[in-house]
């Protein structure tokens, strides 16, 4: 089924936030990838026709950003924030450590096709750190044990309570 | 520890402080909106935001109320406000929690604002990582339209505000307010050559306003309490308000600290985040952000606003404090934060294409060894040859670290490189190999 045919209310609700149909563009790749887990050259041609743009216009912008992936990736992509200020509290082990336990060094994929690990910049939780982005979800203030627990939670029941809700750092202080 | 009110951060400093609409009000919010839609004329809205003399917070601390003057009066068309989330200048996090503990005084800024400059439509452009963010916002919105808050005619008064979330997808550079609004417009994220200025020429070509997350939040507070209130805090003139500053890097309690401008380094580091780690003592700290110079233990005692700041060599930025310990190397520092800027280019001009390319190749060579004493000219002579010769200011911020770093802690530098040469001494290289 076509990504129009699935979404047709959703992507009308889309369009009508802009008076631009191209502003639509990211939320539609959004919509792509939470479909098949990337973009793939079939959505593109979709999306172009559905805005009104040329598939390589579409190619153009999508490339541009670091979100959207143009291949498969794993079921849980782990992203480890690998700038200065998560450096300084130990990033870099934290690397170590998913390597030792998963196998996997930037870039690649557990054969299970479970796990993928990208080292990226920094994502606004500095002050928390080491921490990851494991798909939508939030992990800071990582120890060893912390991870271990992160992926054992994720390979039995696919989603873990160590994830981080609505951040504040450092919490309020009882009185 | 000295005690300062608390602005941004009171309602949801108090324990079990959700953010929801009914939470929000009873704390006192969406006041502002009844006190001020429909009752103050615009002009005078952003006649009072100028007085209290808030300046942006997303960098640049341009004053709110000249930027919002800056629209052109007799315009009849459509007009934007953008509210800037996409928070990605590596040190900074309290957008993060602005919009996640309390969404709707964002909200109630973004109204206000968009009432002030005559806007119909805001956007908020947040990254992409931020899904939680994102998803808590979209809630808010939804409860803030279904009270009357957002939408057509506001609480009876004929405004109307519309407001959207719209998600970045993984571009530092998407932060920079022209490459912002291109990438609202579904293109690539490379910012725009200025003039013309977004005020004239912004979304869609149409008068614009690009404002920070925090300078949004300061506006409900400064209508209700009055500009003189807000101008009285701080460091005024030039700097009224509080700051919420990000402090992160090797002391005990890493986090945000709201507090007024003109606090020092020290009071921030050593009474409210807890001093250092451990005995190690402190080495180096970056007061704003990645694209702010390093600065010495010597600076201490500098405030923490625009002006003292700057005076030191340095800028107030985005608020993100970085603490270092004696023992951190400066070299690998500042080359941790090349690699950043280095990924970060867009590419769109020459100097900070290829530079930022040369610069992260000098500085790798040098960590690991293998650099030589000519290096230092050469990296002197790229960041001179980048900052200010730039399409956007990304080309005077990647040059910070390195720039910085040099100025203070040059004889890291030569000693990494007479390690360097003194090893190429015992061991010679065969001509050509390497480098
Ligand atoms: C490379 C670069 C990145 C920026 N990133 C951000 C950002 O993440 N968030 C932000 O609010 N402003 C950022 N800015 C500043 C914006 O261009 C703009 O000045 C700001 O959003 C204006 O809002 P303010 O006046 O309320 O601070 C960035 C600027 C540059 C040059
Ligand atoms: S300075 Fe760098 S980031 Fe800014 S427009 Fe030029 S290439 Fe792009
Ligand atoms: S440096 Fe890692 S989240 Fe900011």
């Amino acid at each position: 089924m076509t990504l129009s045919e699935k979404y047709r209310d959703e992507i009308a609700a889309i369009l009508a936030r802009y008076p631009v149909k191209r502003s639509a563009l990211i939320p539609l790749l959004y919509l792509a990838q939470r479909e098949q887990g990337y973009v793939t050259e079939e959505a593109m041609v979709e999306i172009a026709r559905i805005l009104g743009l040329t598939p390589p216009q579409v190619y153009e912008t999508v490339t541009f950003y670091t979100l959207f992936n143009l291949k498969p990736v794993g079921k849980f992509h782990i992203q480890i924030c690998k700038s200065l200020m998560c450096a300084l509290v130990g990033s870099d082990t934290v690397i170590e450590w998913i390597n030792a336990k998963l196998g996997i060094g930037p870039g690649e994929t557990t054969p299970d096709g479970l796990f993928t690990l990208s080292l990226v910049e920094c994502l606004a939780s500095c002050g928390t750190g080491p921490m990851m982005q494991i798909n939508e979800d939030y992990y800071e203030r990582l120890t060893e044990e912390k991870v271990d627990r992160i992926l054992a939670d994720l390979r039995s029941t696919g989603s873990s309570s160590l994830k981080s809700g609505p951040f504040m750092w450092p919490e309020p202080m009882k009185t | 520890m000295p005690q300062h009110e608390l602005i941004l951060l009171k309602n949801m400093m108090r324990p079990g402080y959700g953010g929801s609409l009914a939470e929000y009000e009873r704390a006192g919010g969406y006041q502002a909106i009844r006190m001020t839609l429909g009752k103050i004329p615009p002009a005078d809205v952003t006649t009072a935001v100028r007085k209290s003399g808030l300046r942006g917070r997303g960098g640049a601390g341009f004053p709110t109320g000249v930027k919002w003057g800056f629209l052109p009066k007799d315009y009849q068309g459509p007009r934007y406000l953008c509210c800037n989330a996409d928070e990605s200048e590596p040190g900074t996090f309290k957008d993060r929690q602005l919009m996640e503990r309390d969404p709707h005084q964002v909200l109630e800024g973004i109204i206000l604002a968009c009432y002030a400059i005559g806007a119909e439509s805001a956007y908020i452009y947040i990254r992409g990582e931020l899904v939680l963010a994102a998803t808590i916002l979209e809630r808010a919105i939804g409860e803030a339209r279904a009270a009357g808050y957002i939408g057509k005619n506001i609480l009876g008064t004929g405004v109307n505000v519309d407001v959207w979330v719209h998600r970045g997808a993984g571009a530092y550079i998407c932060g920079e307010e022209t490459a912002l609004l291109e990438s609202l417009e579904g293109k690539r994220g490379l910012p725009r050559v200025k003039p013309p200025f977004p005020a004239t020429h912004g979304l869609y070509g149409k008068p614009t306003v690009v404002n920070n997350v925090e300078t949004l939040a300061n506006l409900p507070h400064i209508l209700t309490r009055g500009p003189e209130w807000f101008a009285s805090i701080g460091s005024p003139p030039k700097s009224t308000g509080t700051r919420i500053f990000c402090v992160s890097g090797h002391v005990k309690r890493p986090g945000n600290y709201e507090l007024p401008m003109g606090v020092t380094v020290r009071e921030l580091i050593y009474e409210h985040a807890g001093g250092m780690r451990s005995d190690k003592p402190l080495k180096a700290f970056i007061p704003g952000g990645a694209s702010a110079p390093f600065l010495t233990p010597a600076h201490l005692d500098v405030k923490l606003d625009f002006e003292s700041v700057a005076a030191a060599g340095s800028m107030l930025g985005s608020g993100g404090v970085t603490v270092m310990e004696e023992g951190t190397s400066m070299v690998w520092a500042a080359l941790r934060l090349m690699e950043f800027f280095y990924h970060e280019s867009c590419g769109k001009c020459s100097p900070c294409r290829e530079g930022s390319s040369w610069l992260v190749q000098i500085m790798r060579r040098i960590v690991a060894k293998r650099g030589r004493m000519e290096d230092l000219e050469t990296l002197s002579d790229l960041c001179k040859n980048i900052a200010g010769r730039t399409v956007c200011a990304f080309g005077d911020a990647e040059v910070a670290p390195i720039q910085g770093t040099l100025k203070y802690w040059r004889d890291e530098y030569v000693a990494l490189i007479r390690e360097a040469e003194s090893a190429n001494l015992i061991m010679p290289e065969p001509a050509g190999a390497k480098r």
